[in-house]
C-alpha cells in the first residue's frame, strides 16, 4: 500500500479537519515569507485527497465557472468578477495560481463565497472541469504556447474537445467564436468582434489555426483582429465563422490608455469605455460580458462593470517608482506578445524598453518562440533595448537579427541591475517599458515590493 | 552573389521559429557581401533543380505535416537531383522526418517521405522534449528537440552529431541527426542557427560552392560574441536539463 493513503486513508479524514490542516500549511507558508502561499495548501489537499475539490466546489451555492484560454485568461477572469461582485460573494484565484492546486486553494480559502469564479490552465481545464463541475464554462482561445508543457496546441484542441462534450446539457458554454479551434466546439453563447475598419490588413506570420479543420484548406478572412481571430470561412464551405450572440462593434482604440466600443448582447446594445487598451482586451472583455450574461447580469451592471476594471497583476500594469513610471507588459507567447508591441507602437513607439526573458518552466524552456513574434515594429522608435533575464543573450541575438545595432543592445542577464539601468535611462517624468516573461515578472514584483513600491498581491 | 534558397511549405512547417534560422542566413550573407533570395514553395508549386543553392524545410505540427507531405512526396524526384546537383539542404524536426523515407504513425496512418536522408521514423509513445547539446565535427551545436517520431539511421547513415545531453534521434542510439553530403537534417530548434553560426556558415559555403560550381569558400569570421553566449547558456541547459536516455 502507497504509505501515504495509509496513514490518511481516503475516507477516513473528515473534510473539515483537512481543510483546517491544509489552511494552516497556508498561513504557515505566508509566515515563512515564501511566496504568497497561494498554491501550498491546495497542493496539499490535491495529493492527500484530491476528491475533497469535488466537494468544496459543491459547498459554493451559486456553483462555480472556469475560465480558460492561452491568452488573456487572468485578464478575462478579473473582468468577471468586476461585473459579478455587485451580484455574488466570490472565491476567484485572482494571483493567477490557475492549476488545480491553486483552483483547491481557492476553494478552501472559500468560505462564504456563492461562486467560484476559476481562471484554469488550459492543461489543467479537464481534470478541473472533471471536477467542480462548473455551471458555465468561458473558452477563450488557443494560440500556440509553452509546446515544450503541453505537446502540439492540436493536442490541447483535442483535450477541451472531449472536456466540453462530456459537460451536461445545462452547463452554459461560452465560446469565443472568432477562434476557428474554440468556434467549433459544442457551445451555448457565441462572441466575437464585427468591424472590418479594426481589422489587421493580413495573417500575422504567428497565426495558428489556419487552415479547415474539416478538409485542410487555408481559411478565406472576411477580417483578421488578434493573431487567428476572426471572421473566417472554409473555401470549400465545410466550416466557417458561428453566427455571434455577443459582439463588438465600432471599436476605438486610444493608445496606451483605453479602448471604447459597442456591446451587443442578446436583446441589449451597450457603450463601453474600457480602462485598458488593445484589441485584445476587448477579446478579453467580450468573453467576461458573455460569461457575465450566461450568469443573469444585466447589460447595465455588464457595461459599468467592464468600466471599473484594472490592469490583472503584471498586464499593463503601471507602478510609479520616484519620479519615474513603470509599465510593466506580461509576454509568454507570440501572439500575447504580437499584441503587447502592437499597443505600444499604437501608443507611441518608446525610445527604450527592457525585455526580460526567462527560460523555467513556467516561461516555457523552450525559447525559440521570440523568433516568432514580430518585434520588428518597435525598431522604427526604439533606440536602445536592455536585453534581461537568463535568456538576456538570446534575445539581444533576436533584436540584432532583427537590424538593431549591436552597441544599442545592452545585455544585462541580472532582473534588478537591468531594471535600475532602464531607469538610470530614463527621464525625470518618464515611463520605462518593461515586457518580462512569466517568472521575469514574478522577480520584478519581487524587486520593486521589497523596495515598498507595491504592495504585496497576496495580502 | 547571390545564394538562392528555396524555402518549402513556409505558411506550413513553421513551428519553431523557423524564420529565425532564414534571419540568420540572410544578415550572415549580408554580412559577407551575397544577399539571399528566398522563394517560398508551397503545395502545387513545382522543384527546378538547379534553380536554388539552399533547400529549407522547417517543422510543423502533426496536421501540418500530414497536409504537406503528399506534396512534398510528388516532389522527391527533383529534390533528389537537386540535391545529387551539388545543392545544401537543411531540414528541422518534421521538415527532417520527411526528408527520410517515411514517417509511421501509431494508427497505421502512414507519411510518406522524399526518402533524400538514408532514414525513417516511427511514432513513439511518449514525446523526448528538452535541451541538447550535441558534439560534431562543427564543434558543439545546442538547441532544443520536442518530438514523439523515433528517427532510425540506415546501417553506414552518417549522424549530425554524438549526443552529450539530451534524446537524440531516437532516445537510445546516441546520435543525432543526419548529415549526407550537403544535406542535413536535425531535431534541433531554438531555433539551430543563432545560436550555433558556425553551422550556418558551413551551409551558407556549400551554398556559395553550388552557386559557383566550385569549392565550398572560406567566410570572413564575425565577432559572433553574443551568439557564443548564447550557445553556452544554451549547452549549460543541456548539461543541467537536457532529456535523459
Amino acid at each position: 500500500m502507497h504509505p501515504r493513503s495509509a496513514r490518511f486513508g481516503r475516507v477516513a479524514v473528515p473534510l473539515a479537519v483537512e481543510i483546517a490542516a491544509a489552511r494552516a500549511v497556508g498561513s504557515l507558508s505566508r509566515l515563512l515569507g515564501r511566496g504568497g502561499g497561494t498554491t501550498v495548501p491546495g497542493k496539499l489537499l490535491s495529493i492527500v485527497d484530491p476528491g475533497a475539490i469535488d466537494r468544496l466546489a459543491a459547498r459554493l451555492t451559486a456553483g462555480t465557472v472556469a475560465v480558460s484560454a492561452t491568452n488573456g485568461k487572468t485578464t478575462t477572469t478579473a473582468m468577471a468578477a468586476e461585473i459579478l461582485r455587485p451580484r455574488f460573494r466570490l472565491a476567484h484565484n485572482r494571483s493567477g495560481a490557475n492549476l488545480l492546486s491553486g483552483v483547491a486553494s481557492t476553494l478552501l480559502a472559500a468560505g462564504g463565497a456563492e461562486l467560484g469564479l476559476l481562471e484554469v490552465d488550459e492543461g489543467a481545464l479537464p481534470e478541473v472541469i472533471r471536477r467542480v463541475r462548473p455551471r458555465a464554462v468561458c473558452l477563450g482561445n488557443l494560440f500556440r504556447d509553452q509546446l515544450d508543457r503541453y505537446g502540439e496546441l492540436e493536442l490541447v484542441a483535442e483535450r477541451w474537445r472531449e472536456a466540453v462534450t462530456a459537460l451536461p446539457s445545462e452547463t452554459s458554454i461560452v465560446l469565443n467564436g472568432d477562434d476557428p479551434q474554440v468556434g467549433s466546439l459544442r457551445g451555448t453563447l457565441f462572441f466575437g468582434i464585427d468591424d472590418p475598419r479594426a481589422a489587421r490588413p493580413s495573417l500575422q506570420h504567428a497565426a495558428d489555426s489556419k487552415y479547415c479543420i474539416v478538409c485542410g484548406a487555408p481559411y478565406e478572412y472576411a477580417a483578421a483582429y488578434v493573431g487567428h481571430l476572426g471572421d473566417y470561412r472554409c473555401p470549400n464551405g465545410h466550416h466557417a465563422r458561428p453566427p455571434l450572440d455577443v459582439v463588438a462593434r465600432d471599436v476605438h482604440l486610444h493608445g496606451l490608455e483605453r479602448v471604447e466600443f459597442e456591446l451587443t448582447l442578446p436583446g441589449d446594445t451597450r457603450r463601453v469605455d474600457l480602462p485598458l487598451p488593445g484589441l485584445y482586451n476587448v477579446y478579453n472583455a467580450l468573453g467576461a460580458a458573455a460569461l457575465a450574461h450566461a450568469l443573469g447580469a444585466t447589460a447595465d451592471e455588464i457595461a459599468a462593470g467592464l468600466g471599473r476594471v484594472a490592469a490583472a497583476f503584471g498586464r499593463f500594469e503601471r507602478i510609479a517608482i520616484g519620479d519615474k513610471t513603470l509599465l510593466l507588459l506580461l509576454v509568454k507567447n507570440p501572439a500575447g506578445a504580437n499584441e503587447a508591441v502592437r499597443t505600444l507602437v499604437d501608443g507611441g513607439t518608446p525610445r527604450l524598453a527592457v525585455v526580460a526573458l526567462n527560460d523555467a518552466i513556467a516561461d516555457g524552456r523552450d525559447v525559440s518562440w521570440i523568433w516568432d513574434v514580430d518585434f520588428e515594429p518597435l525598431l522604427t522608435g526604439l533606440d536602445r533595448l536592455v536585453a534581461s533575464g537568463d535568456r538576456a543573450a538570446e534575445l539581444a541575438l533576436r533584436f540584432t537579427y532583427a537590424g538593431m545595432p549591436e552597441d544599442a543592445v545592452e545585455v544585462v542577464p541580472d532582473l534588478e541591475r537591468a531594471l535600475d539601468r532602464g531607469l538610470e535611462l530614463t527621464d525625470a517624468g518618464g515611463e520605462l517599458v518593461v515586457l518580462p516573461t512569466y517568472t521575469a515578472m514574478l522577480g520584478l514584483q519581487r524587486i520593486v515590493t521589497a523596495r515598498g513600491l507595491r504592495k504585496p498581491y497576496w495580502s | 552573389m547571390n545564394i538562392r534558397v528555396a524555402h518549402l511549405y513556409p505558411d506550413y512547417l513553421n513551428i519553431y521559429a523557423d524564420r529565425g534560422n532564414i534571419a540568420v542566413l540572410a544578415r550572415r550573407s549580408a554580412l559577407r557581401g551575397h544577399d539571399l533570395d528566398v522563394t517560398a514553395i508551397g503545395i502545387g508549386d513545382a522543384v527546378a533543380p538547379g534553380a536554388h543553392d539552399l533547400y529549407y524545410l522547417g517543422g510543423g505540427q502533426d496536421r501540418e505535416q500530414l497536409l504537406v507531405a503528399e506534396d512534398l512526396a510528388a516532389k522527391a524526384e527533383p529534390l533528389k537531383e537537386a540535391h545529387a546537383g551539388g545543392a545544401a539542404f537543411l531540414a528541422v524536426c518534421g521538415g527532417y522526418q520527411l526528408l527520410g523515407r517515411g514517417y509511421r504513425g501509431f494508427h497505421g496512418e502512414d507519411m510518406p517521405g522524399v526518402g533524400l536522408l538514408p532514414l525513417e521514423t516511427v511514432a513513439g509513445d511518449r514525446r523526448m522534449i528538452g535541451d541538447v547539446l550535441l558534439a560534431t565535427e562543427l564543434g558543439p551545436i545546442a538547441g532544443f528537440e520536442n518530438h514523439a517520431g523515433r528517427t532510425y539511421l540506415d546501417p553506414g547513415a552518417q549522424p549530425l552529431g554524438r549526443v552529450v545531453s539530451g534524446f537524440g534521434n531516437d532516445g537510445e542510439s546516441g546520435f543525432e541527426g543526419c548529415r549526407y553530403d550537403r544535406a542535413i537534417g536535425t531535431y534541433l530548434h531554438g531555433p539551430l542557427l543563432p545560436r550555433n553560426p558556425r553551422l550556418a556558415d558551413w551551409l551558407l559555403a556549400q551554398a556559395l560552392a553550388h552557386r559557383c560550381a566550385g569549392e565550398p569558400p572560406e567566410l570572413a569570421p564575425l565577432p559572433d560574441r553574443l551568439e557564443a553566449v548564447a550557445q553556452s547558456v544554451s549547452a549549460a541547459r543541456a548539461r543541467a536539463r537536457g532529456g535523459r536516455r
